[in-house]
């Protein structure tokens, strides 16, 4: 965690998913407690099927908790109605997923203006700032690429310029790293570190132990529950790579 | 044959699952194969009630107008009846023209003086009351009709008083208001003679020879009803005495044919009618299926892939496909056919004018022939280009059930950048799939031609409705208005159907796309905008094609119709 962070961007309380009644009741997400600080970047791990993706799409605003409270910058968005939702993952929130979830007529910079789109901002300053967050992600040369003529890593370089489009509180990623080989997974990693050290708050979701070694706090959980959480020293702001073991 | 069946049992597993798909497929290609089995059922129906009053009636084989009387009139009714062929006759009868004033209505009409005993040719049959007696009148149906007249009823001809006997039907003449379209040789003034311009909207009434006469404000003229030894020769003898007519003076022959030909006139126009609505829904239907079998095989990309992948060859899975929709079609061309041959009674009403009730449509079996393979037409045109799609398409990515790569239009995707975000959304929807939006113009085309044409129609109808005398409601305007309002109907229905198609696809298409924009931050009133505006857009320039397109389609049905 970077010294500077310490006020509280995202907060739950009691937080639950349910999917079934009775027998068939599936508990998604269990009473989870959370606190995420500004700047900060947390990793929560576990298995398949343990509700990582769950929570994060409830922490995103994308599905609504059965109960508990979610907080966002101060506001509650449990109880925000689905205009104030979308309204919020325009402005605060930032979403990464492992598909990458590019529109693929679209080109590389007009995929990562549409958010500032969607806010209303001028086309021209939208291009503007797609063009600045693509060469911020190294692929100032593959702004006019479609989706197809671009590597995984590159994809999702561009999923993350993005989810920045609209210089969002937090950015979630759900499992980022999940489609790439180990070189496209370096450089995805380094652009969070990049991200980390920007002061941006990063809420990462992943199942590989080396990703999230990279975090200023490491959340393990199983059945929908946090089991566990370690504070790592460092985070990311030192050798990331060779931290996640992955340089060659 | 194992593969038969198993294309046979695949297709119908998959007609099962979707039923409402089913369903919606059969009624688009049912209401387009209803309309043109209505159209082909009426080409054959206009003779039959003709056949029936002519059989009732003992309708003359020839029918001579004479305008001439005295020694003049005996001399060529002598000649008429001295022609070789002619076998009996009727007449001739004195007829004179009176203006019919019933209540507050007021019409143009021939009155025909007859004996109060039956005629041995052409006799009116009677739908109502009695024979003409002194003072007493029978009023051909489709006048008396018009007239809003029935058996008891008091008319005034020329200012007298008269009261009406009876109504019947003749084969003798055309029903009112087509009274002169086998020929006239009447005028709507007292004085008889040659008319070169018949008058439209004239009415016949029978009544005694004596009250004809008393009508009269000038010279008569008479009508000789003919029979011949040989009645299909009737049109010959007709032509050869109208081709050596040297003056005016010499009577006016009209053959049976031609009062058929005349009567049939009625029923043409309801065909002409139906035969451009059901290609107008023909198109419309192929538009829908195409949209409605391709929204389908969107829903089945991860089928296809698994049939791949147990080793269904690529041919299969067109097969399975192509079998599926065949058998829609044949399902929906059988209930077409059904549904417009029980229809066609309802409006192949032989007219006020003739005798009888409606019969069978003389629905033939070419025309169900015509029938089926249109419908098979239709859901071939429609499937083809899925099916060989959904053959085509990689094993790897149908498992994936990757949705179809949208096309990219650059310019439509910067042009839109600065459009609000409902047009923004709605625009690059529309433009991702281009043939769907084509297909979407098309269909919105062929409606408004279809709805332009009705309105083209109905205005120069009501022109036409004061063209008959007095202003009586025309019988054929009626009629007409009635086919079109059926086909109006099924075209609204099946505009209906094809909007609600061509949304489902264009929602089911954007399932991704939409959810990311949710994910991105859009509201869901603007992504419902959006794909709102996917749809109106493609039917802009549809609508505005359909309003010259209308126009014209109903110039050419008009010109058709001569």
């Amino acid at each position: 965690m970077s010294e500077t962070a310490d006020t509280v961007v995202l907060r739950t309380r009691e937080l639950r998913k349910t999917y079934g009644s009775q027998a068939a009741l599936v508990r998604a997400v269990d009473g989870i407690e959370l606190d995420v600080a500004s700047g900060e970047t947390v990793a929560v791990m576990g298995p398949s099927g343990c509700g990582k993706s769950t929570l994060l799409h409830l922490l995103g605003g994308l599905d609504r908790p059965t109960g508990g409270e979610i907080w966002l910058a101060g506001r509650r968005v449990d109880r925000m109605s689905e205009k104030a939702l979308a309204r919020m993952r325009r402005d605060a929130v930032g979403f990464v997923f492992q598909a990458f979830h590019l529109m693929d007529e679209l080109t590389a910079v007009e995929n990562v203006e549409l958010p500032a789109l969607l806010d209303g901002r001028p086309p021209r300053a939208a291009r503007r700032r797609a063009a600045g967050l693509l060469e911020r992600v190294g692929l100032a040369d593959r702004a006019g690429f479609l989706p197809a003529a671009l590597s995984g890593g590159q994809r999702q370089r561009v999923a993350i310029a993005r989810a920045l489009a609209n210089e969002p509180l937090v950015v979630l990623a759900d499992e980022p790293t999940g489609n790439l080989d180990s070189a496209a997974t370096v450089e995805v990693l380094r652009l969070f570190e990049d991200l980390h050290v920007a002061g941006q708050t990063l809420v990462i979701v992943t199942h590989d132990s080396r990703i999230a070694a990279t975090a200023d706090r490491m959340i393990s959980m199983r059945d929908g529950a946090f089991i566990d959480e370690t504070r790592l020293t460092g985070g990311t702001s030192g050798n990331l790579a060779g931290l996640a073991g992955l340089e060659g | 044959m194992g593969k038969v069946l198993l294309i046979c049992r695949l297709a119908a597993r998959d007609l099962r699952r979707r039923p409402a798909q089913a369903c919606l497929l059969l009624l688009v290609i049912m209401a387009a194969t209803a309309t043109l089995t209505l159209g082909l059922a009426l080409r054959g129906v206009a003779s039959q009630p003709y056949e029936r009053t002519r059989a009732a009636t003992n309708g003359p084989d020839v029918v001579a107008t004479i305008g001439t009387s005295g020694q003049q009139l005996s001399a060529q009714v002598r000649a008429l009846l001295g022609t070789p062929g002619v076998t009996g006759h009727g007449g001739p009868y004195p007829v004179a023209s009176a203006v019919v004033r019933a209540g507050s209505r007021t019409a143009v009409a021939v009155a025909e003086g007859r004996d109060p005993v039956p005629a041995p040719v052409d006799q009116p049959a009677l739908t109502q009351g009695r024979w003409v007696r002194p003072g007493g009148v029978v009023i051909e149906r489709a006048f008396a009709d018009a007239l809003g007249v029935s058996a008891g009823d008091r008319i005034t001809l020329n200012g007298r008083p008269f009261s009406v006997a009876g109504i019947a039907v003749t084969a003798a003449s055309p029903p009112y208001p087509d009274f002169c379209e086998a020929g006239c040789y009447f005028s709507v003034g007292n004085a008889p003679g040659a008319v070169t311009n018949p008058p439209s909207g004239l009415g016949l009434i029978w009544l005694t020879q004596a009250d004809a006469r008393a009508l009269a404000t000038g010279p008569l003229a008479y009508v000789l009803n003919l029979t011949l030894a040989n009645p299909a020769g009737a049109q010959a003898l007709a032509t050869r005495y109208d081709n050596a007519r040297a003056h005016t003076d010499k009577p006016v022959l009209t053959s049976w044919q031609d009062l058929r030909a005349a009567d049939a006139f009625m029923a043409q126009d309801a065909q002409r009618i139906l035969m451009a609505g059901s290609w107008v829904l023909g198109v419309l239907a192929v538009a829908t299926v195409a949209v409605l079998v391709a929204g389908r095989m969107a829903e089945r990309t991860r089928r296809v892939g698994l049939l791949k992948a147990v080793g269904g060859t690529p041919g299969l899975v067109a097969a399975v496909l192509l079998a599926e929709n065949l058998v829609l079609a044949l399902a929906a061309a059988g209930a077409g056919l059904g549904a417009g041959w029980l229809a066609a009674p309802l409006l192949t009403s032989p007219g006020a004018g003739l005798a009888g009730t409606p019969g069978a449509p003389s629905l033939t079996l070419p025309d169900a022939g015509l029938v089926v393979a249109v419908a098979l037409a239709v859901a071939l045109a429609a499937t083809l280009v899925p099916a060989i799609r959904a053959a085509r398409t990689s094993t790897v990515s149908a498992l994936a059930d990757a949705a179809r790569a949208p096309r990219r239009r650059a310019w439509v995707t910067a042009a839109s950048a600065w459009l609000p975000v409902p047009l923004l959304l709605g625009t690059r929807l529309a433009a991702r799939r281009p043939r769907r939006a084509a297909l979407g113009a098309a269909s919105i085309a062929v409606t408004v031609t279809g709805i332009v044409a009705v309105l083209a129609y109905h205005a120069h109808a009501g022109q036409q409705s004061d063209a008959g005398s007095g202003g009586l409601p025309n019988p054929l305007l009626g009629h007409d208005q009635q086919i079109l309002f059926v086909v109006t109907a099924v075209l609204g229905a099946l505009a209906g159907l094809n909007a609600i198609v061509t949304a489902w696809a264009t929602v089911l298409d954007a399932r991704h796309s939409s959810a990311l924009a949710r994910a991105l931050g859009a509201t869901p009133q603007q992504v419902s905008a959006g794909i709102s505006v996917a749809q109106v857009l493609p039917a802009l320039p549809g609508a505005v094609a359909g309003i010259p397109l209308g126009i014209g389609l109903f110039a050419v049905a008009s010109s058709d119709g001569g």
